[in-house]
């Protein structure tokens, strides 16, 4: 194994308990504190940077703020919450440097009118996970992600890739709920308008070849 | 009340998160009863859901924890955590 087996999310007791110890002088223990959400910061720095490698250095970069901003972290907020705060910010940046960001200009009364057209496909079938173990499928699922709009990319990212509840998300992006609720639905009917149509093709079975095909004179 | 299709689309997000009041949730329902558009729509919207929260769709690299620990290691060695300031949150 070439990355460590995920570990559980630790009880905010012990996780309280373990960054007092960090900021007492057993510095190593902050190894144990973040190894729970190392995938999860990733996924949140690759779902919006689009790029693997930049996504592994904005997490190292988010990594080490942490560790020397840790006296700064107030309990009244989950340390994964604020581990993503800082692997957000720390994006948004490296977005921003390299002029890379969409600025779009979206508000509340424009996103609310919901004029979109999700993909209606009566014979739909319900795709199996299993064909997630197909690269090519995790492949359709990122780039779908990574073509939103960047403040759609941020919600879908926090909501529905990292599973953070919508007070959490709204608290993450500093917008209302209700905001949180609007763009989700349209990030989420973007991706499936998106999306439907190549998951129900990369579903189906590849047929089978044919040494003889269908002999025309026959 | 009975629901057009385009409503039904404007609330499916809620509906997946189970967020809508109870009348308007009943209303969908209703309509999703008879309605293979709308249900295709649901059912498929909630297919990508699942998936995106799958740890397969954004993977980790090879020995992507090994380099991070690494970078840890001379941080750790050296420097103390900085005195308390204002928090991100």
């Amino acid at each position: 194994m070439t990355n460590p087996a995920p570990i559980d999310a630790m009880e905010p007791a012990s996780e309280q308990a373990l960054i007092a110890s960090i900021l007492a002088g057993e510095r190593e223990k902050f190894r144990l504190l973040i190894r729970p959400y190392e995938r999860q910061i990733y996924r949140t720095a690759l779902a919006l940077l689009k790029n693997e490698a930049e996504a592994e250095d904005v997490v190292q970069d988010a990594v080490l703020k942490a560790y020397r901003k840790l006296a700064s972290f107030r309990g009244d907020a989950r340390f994964s919450t604020w581990l993503i705060a800082i692997t957000l910010n720390e994006a948004r940046g490296r977005l921003r440097k390299e002029n890379r960001a969409a600025f779009d200009s979206l508000d509340e009364r424009s996103e609310e009118s919901g004029d979109y057209t999700p993909a209606a496909l009566t014979d739909w079938r319900e795709v199996p996970l299993a064909v997630l173990e197909r690269q090519e499928v995790c492949a359709l699922i990122q780039q779908a992600v990574s073509e939103l709009p960047e403040t759609y990319r941020e919600i879908v990212t926090l909501r529905d890739v990292e599973e953070l509840s919508v007070n959490d998300t709204a608290t993450l992006l500093g917008i209302s709920v209700s905001l949180v609720k609007v763009r989700l639905h349209r990030a989420r009917m973007m991706l499936q308008r998106k999306l439907v149509p190549q998951l129900r093709l990369a579903a189906k079975p590849a047929p089978k070849r044919r040494i003889f095909g269908r002999l025309s004179w026959l | 009340m009975a629901l057009s299709c385009r409503h039904v689309w404007d609330r499916i997000s809620e509906y997946i998160d189970d967020t809508l009041d109870s009348q308007v949730r009943a209303d969908v329902e209703r309509h999703l009863a008879h309605c293979e558009i709308c249900s295709a729509i649901l059912d498929s919207t909630r297919n990508i859901i699942i998936f995106m929260a799958d740890d397969r769709v954004f993977e980790l690299p090879l020995d992507f924890s090994k380099r991070l620990h690494a970078r840890l290691d001379d941080v750790l060695q050296h420097e103390f955590p900085e005195p308390r300031e204002i928090s991100p949150l």
